[in-house]
């Protein structure tokens, strides 16, 4: 990186630092925190749509449609997460192969699970063996955020479902007396109004959401864990130009206060949108910002 | 081989005891139960020791926020801070790897490097902070007339807080209390994900469960057993306290008895 970097031997103190900080390999681990902040960027949005889908459908008149949206949401709530998302990176890539299979060659005649193997034809595999490496780390980047929101899709679903029915139920008997369908009712008078209920959930499951993210280590991505574990790890002089002993312990602790720092900044920021927020609302808090610290302007009670 | 030969061969394998060697081909749906039912020990040994070893703790750190002197207050909210500010998955790793390289110049201390001591260390102190903040929010909620009333007895410093200040905080936590539980058992199975090595392949049943999914790249089975039992701990953890719950709240009259509801906001 730096110019006095050529021979890291004859180097000590802070120069020897800043030029092994800035190996190529510690670009990997910078790379891979770029990588955690893309996950949680895609997998907030896609939880936040697969729970309002299934809160929809927990609320659904249609029976096997609430009885399939309550499952859901009752299932990754009694098993651990992380068994989900070990599960679901198998599952879901046997599926997609499957669906692929079933589509490109119909005139297979063997079964697909023979004894202990899966076995789909060539044409099917995703990603191609043919394609190159990159392919093999986005196919899997995506399945680690589908994983990641179909599991915390139930938590919001969870949620969503307790906002819509915190909405008062006087606004739906309202917008049926105005001759509102079932559907209008739901999208113009239920949805606006449950995301003040909701923020409190959803604040709190960003923050089990970015505490979620080292478990990308789990599903064979190489995030933050993989390079702390590998960048750690005892260096001898025959492998590398900076040789130094076990120092796993500090890449973990280091990782550590990144965590800390994170999860205390967007608490900062969640507090700030929760007040903006509930200004003007007729609840207790908006009615706080309203009167002030103490009850500005009014006699002290 | 029938099931029963299976279930006395490796009912106990998670802790050494039956057969040494786990199965390799031919794996039948009794070999799967048992296995990770047997996997299940670990889980429960890591969540009830914790649960009760955090539970006194939490009480201490609650109390401790609570209070208004500097040096009580500042540490407890700094343990809080960083138990539940950071991802559990990195304090095993980091638990982990300080054990060991502090193993180097402390040999005593090398118990800690396997999961039984190690791991349920970390999971005490997490599950401490996680409930010690609950146990701050009951606190805070206490009403003031209990105090006041207390404070009309005669009572002051310890009996005030042991007879009448700490039920009613243990009360108002108690749902809250219940998801944690539930969830400190959910977390339990990250342990031999982390760093912390299953020594002969005696691990807790995400270990074997996987294993399975591993050897026969069929995950539907495997996972499903896994998740049967753990919606059978789940249901067991919420008819316990649930039972708890009814013993703390049988002095009120039933509409103002608080119900456990499942909520998701304290998972890790």
């Amino acid at each position: 990186m730096f110019e006095y970097c050529a021979d890291p031997a004859s180097l000590a103190g802070i120069e020897w630092l800043s030029c092994y900080l800035t190996t190529g390999k510690h670009m990997g681990l910078y790379w891979a925190v770029g990588t955690v902040l893309l996950l949680l960027a895609i997998t907030a949005p896609a939880a936040l749509l697969f729970g309002f889908g299934g809160a929809a459908a927990a609320r659904s008149h249609f029976r096997p449609l609430s009885w399939f949206g309550k499952g859901y949401i009752a299932v990754v709530r009694g098993v651990p997460d992380i068994a989900f998302f070990l599960f679901f990176v198998i599952a879901l890539d046997q599926g997609f192969e499957w669906i692929r299979h079933q589509i490109k060659c119909p005139d297979w005649d063997q079964p697909i699970r023979q004894g202990n193997d899966f076995i789909v034809c060539a044409a099917a595999k995703l990603p191609l063996s043919s394609s190159p490496q990159v392919y093999h780390e986005i196919y899997g980047f995506f399945l680690a955020v589908l994983t990641f929101a179909i599991v915390f899709g139930a938590f919001a679903a969870n949620v969503l479902y307790g906002a819509m029915r915190a909405v008062p139920h006087a606004q739906m008997e309202t917008a049926e007396a105005y001759g509102m369908s079932h559907r209008q009712a739901f999208w113009r008078i239920m949805v606006p109004q449950m995301w003040v209920f909701a923020l409190p959930g959803l604040s709190n499951l960003w923050m089990v959401l970015i505490k979620a993210t080292p478990l990308l280590f789990l599903l064979g991505v190489e995030d933050i864990v993989y390079w702390a574990r590998e960048l750690g790890g005892m260096k001898t002089p025959q492998f590398t130009d900076y040789p130094h002993g076990d120092w796993r312990v500090w890449y973990f602790l280091a990782l550590l206060v990144f965590y800390l720092a994170f999860t205390q900044v967007s608490e900062i920021v969640l507090a700030k949108i929760s007040r903006r927020l509930s200004h003007g609302q007729a609840t207790l808090a908006g009615e706080k910002q309203r009167k002030g610290p103490r009850g500005r302007g009014k006699a002290a009670a | 081989m029938s099931c029963w030969d299976t279930i006395a061969d490796y009912a106990l394998r998670s802790q050494g005891i039956g057969e040494r060697l786990l199965p390799r081909t031919d794996f039948t749906l009794c070999q799967q139960f048992t296995l990770i039912g047997s996997g299940m020990i670990w889980n429960i040994y890591f969540g009830v020791l914790a649960l009760v070893s955090g539970f006194l703790l939490a009480t201490g750190v609650a109390v401790a926020k609570a209070h208004h002197q500097f040096w009580l207050r500042k540490p407890a909210e700094w343990f809080i801070f960083v138990f539940r500010g950071s991802p559990l998955f990195i304090q095993f790793f980091f638990a982990y790897f300080l054990f060991q390289s502090l193993k180097s110049d402390y040999p005593y201390l090398g118990a800690f490097t396997s999961a039984w001591l190690g791991a349920l260390l970390v999971l005490f102190l997490n599950t401490a902070a996680y409930s010690a903040e609950i146990f701050y929010g009951a606190l805070m909620s206490v009403p003031k007339g209990d105090v006041e009333a207390a404070d009309a007895y005669g009572m002051s410093g310890w009996p005030r807080f042991r007879r009448v200040i700490w039920p009613t905080m243990l009360r108002l936590a108690w749902p809250a209390y219940t998801n944690e539980a539930i969830f400190l058992f959910h977390a339990t199975t990250l342990v031999f994900f982390s760093g912390f090595p299953a020594s002969q392949q005696r691990g807790d049943a995400l270990y074997y469960a996987s294993y399975f999914a591993d050897k026969t790249f069929n995950p539907f089975i495997p996972y499903p057993i896994l998740a049967f039992y753990f919606i059978l701990l789940t249901l067991t953890v919420i008819g316990l306290f649930g039972m708890m719950n009814k013993h703390l709240n049988k002095h009120l009259p039933k509409d103002r008895r608080a119900r456990i509801r499942l909520r998701v906001n304290l998972i890790r």
